[in-house]
């Protein structure tokens, strides 16, 4: 899921400086998670905004924003208070804030910061677990991943700023390599950590990647 | 007789640190290093250390080279991709500088530029590889190098690591990858640290032993929580809480130490966390 975290009022209001008519769209899926563009933030949102003098031409939540030929049908269907609309403003990732300009051509404000990928834990409580480098190696390391859990992304064991099972960085953030470590001693697969791992391949990473992906062939 | 011939020929080693300065005046330092010439077989030189932007450890480590003493260049992995690191190695041996001791770095975060990018292209391991890999004539993509370094490589190891396993998995790793030498966290648990040593002795490697001056109680009690792996025993805390000339009770709690020490390891890396000028004076009482 992609994690994202509001913009304050103030930073949203300066983005909106000159525009009057407002059309926001929220996300139904993880920004709903998330609680920064579900069905009750979207309606929050425009009460704010009218408080603040906008006139808000519509609020939706599209399911999701970030699929181009959604984006373009709801376009489609709201072309009258598009038409009106000075700007949208984006409840959900970057990536729904991008989609939503490609697919509307309207100029478009983030209302969120899109922080990370991660697993939501329970109610409100979200950890970033990949780093989406483009070649998974969690089955060497017990499912936890270095790149992400280390904040120096080390690839063969601790490093000397382990103190008290806690990482040099904050002592909020457990030691990735202990958690690591230990996940490998209890499936009895220590002798992965024992073997020297390479260097990252930073080419399988560089942006902006595309893929497509043949229907056919990918269901052999 | 150069540090790697004498970690070779299993010679007691003793080294020290500097740390350079913020800016370009290296005059201080080089002082420091002209005092500890004849005493040390070779200096560290920390490499922007704690994360905190000084003057650079290549420049200095060819500035002491250039005073005759032999110097340690500290290579971390913090700021430099791949590309950048193998460079610097090779401008290393262009300079005449062999000994490379080498580090992960700490976090950016933890020093005074906290919004720089972390790099950490490479790790410790993957570097003393890479290193090794220079020497063969080669660089990390397979090109060929026009004339081959020669490198002493060295790496850190933190006995008082808790717990140990992990530390020694990689200790075992850096070795494999080609370490020559390990230096060490603080020690100031002698026995803790001789039941490292019964650990390691069968790999057979040279372990300098690291010895961090104490400059008073509160630093002692201010490591113990912060520093990883640092076990200052409530002893010696006392004993330098009660001392009247504390740089005199640095001295003797070293040098007593390195006394403890000696038989365990094969050297001491004295860090004087800039207190250099009483390193004379430890390795007088040590009877080094």
């Amino acid at each position: 899921m992609i994690i994202t975290k509001g913009k304050p009022i103030d930073e949203i209001l300066k983005y909106l400086e000159g525009a009057k008519e407002i059309f926001i769209a929220g996300c139904a899926q993880c920004a709903t998670v998330c609680k920064t563009g579900g069905e009750d933030e979207v309606k929050k949102m425009k009460e704010l905004l009218e408080e603040h003098g906008k006139n808000v031409v519509a609020i939706e939540v599209w399911d999701p924003p970030c699929h181009l030929l959604e984006v373009k049908k709801r376009a489609r269907e709201n072309k009258a208070a598009l038409d009106k609309a000075d700007v949208i403003l984006s409840m959900s990732c970057g990536d729904g804030c991008f989609t939503i300009f490609h697919g509307t051509g309207k100029k478009v404000i983030p209302a969120t910061d899109t922080l990370f990928l991660g697993e939501a834990e329970r109610a409100g409580h979200f950890a970033e677990v990949c780093s989406l480098c483009g070649e998974c190696t969690l089955f060497m390391t017990g499912g936890y991943c270095p790149n992400t859990f280390c904040p120096k992304g080390l690839q063969n064991g601790p490093c000397g700023g382990v103190k008290d099972g806690k990482c040099e960085v904050s002592p909020d953030i457990d030691c990735g390599w202990l958690l690591i470590y230990n996940r490998l001693k209890d499936l009895g697969e220590l002798d992965k950590m024992k073997k020297v791992h390479p260097p990252k391949d930073h080419s399988k990473s560089i942006k902006p990647r595309k893929v497509v992906v043949n229907a056919v062939k990918s269901r052999i | 007789m150069t540090l790697k011939e004498k970690i070779k020929n299993k010679k007691f080693i003793i080294t020290s640190e500097i740390g350079p300065p913020k800016g370009i005046d290296a005059k201080v330092i080089l002082e420091e290093g002209l005092l500890l010439k004849d005493r040390v077989d070779a200096i560290n030189v920390t490499d922007s250390q704690s994360a905190v932007m000084r003057l650079g450890s290549l420049a200095v480590s060819r500035l002491l080279k250039e005073e005759g003493i032999e110097p340690i260049y500290q290579l971390t992995c913090r700021d430099r991709n791949r590309i950048a690191l193998q460079s610097d190695a090779l401008s290393a041996a262009a300079l005449g500088i062999e000994n490379i001791l080498v580090l992960t770095g700490d976090h950016p975060s933890r020093g005074d530029h906290p919004e720089a990018k972390p790099v950490f292209d490479l790790d410790s391991v993957q570097l003393i590889e890479a290193l090794r890999r220079l020497e063969g004539g080669k660089d990390m993509a397979g090109k060929e190098l026009k004339g081959a370094p020669k490198f002493c490589v060295g790496a850190v190891v933190n006995p008082g690591a808790d717990p140990l396993e992990p530390e020694l998995i990689k200790f075992e790793k850096k070795l494999k990858a080609g370490a020559e030498f390990f230096q060490t966290q603080g020690v100031y648990d002698v026995n803790g640290f001789a039941k490292f040593i019964d650990r390691v002795k069968g790999y057979n490697t040279c372990v300098i032993a690291g010895i961090i001056l104490i400059k008073s109680a509160d630093m002692a009690r201010f490591m113990n929580k912060n520093v990883a792996g640092i076990f200052i025993p409530d002893d010696i805390i006392k004993e330098v809480d009660g001392a009247t000339d504390k740089q005199e009770k640095a001295v003797e709690i070293a040098a007593r130490t390195i006394k403890e020490l000696k038989g365990l390891a094969q050297g001491v890396h004295i860090m004087s966390l800039g207190w250099n000028r009483l390193v004379p004076r430890i390795l007088d009482k040590a009877g080094l």
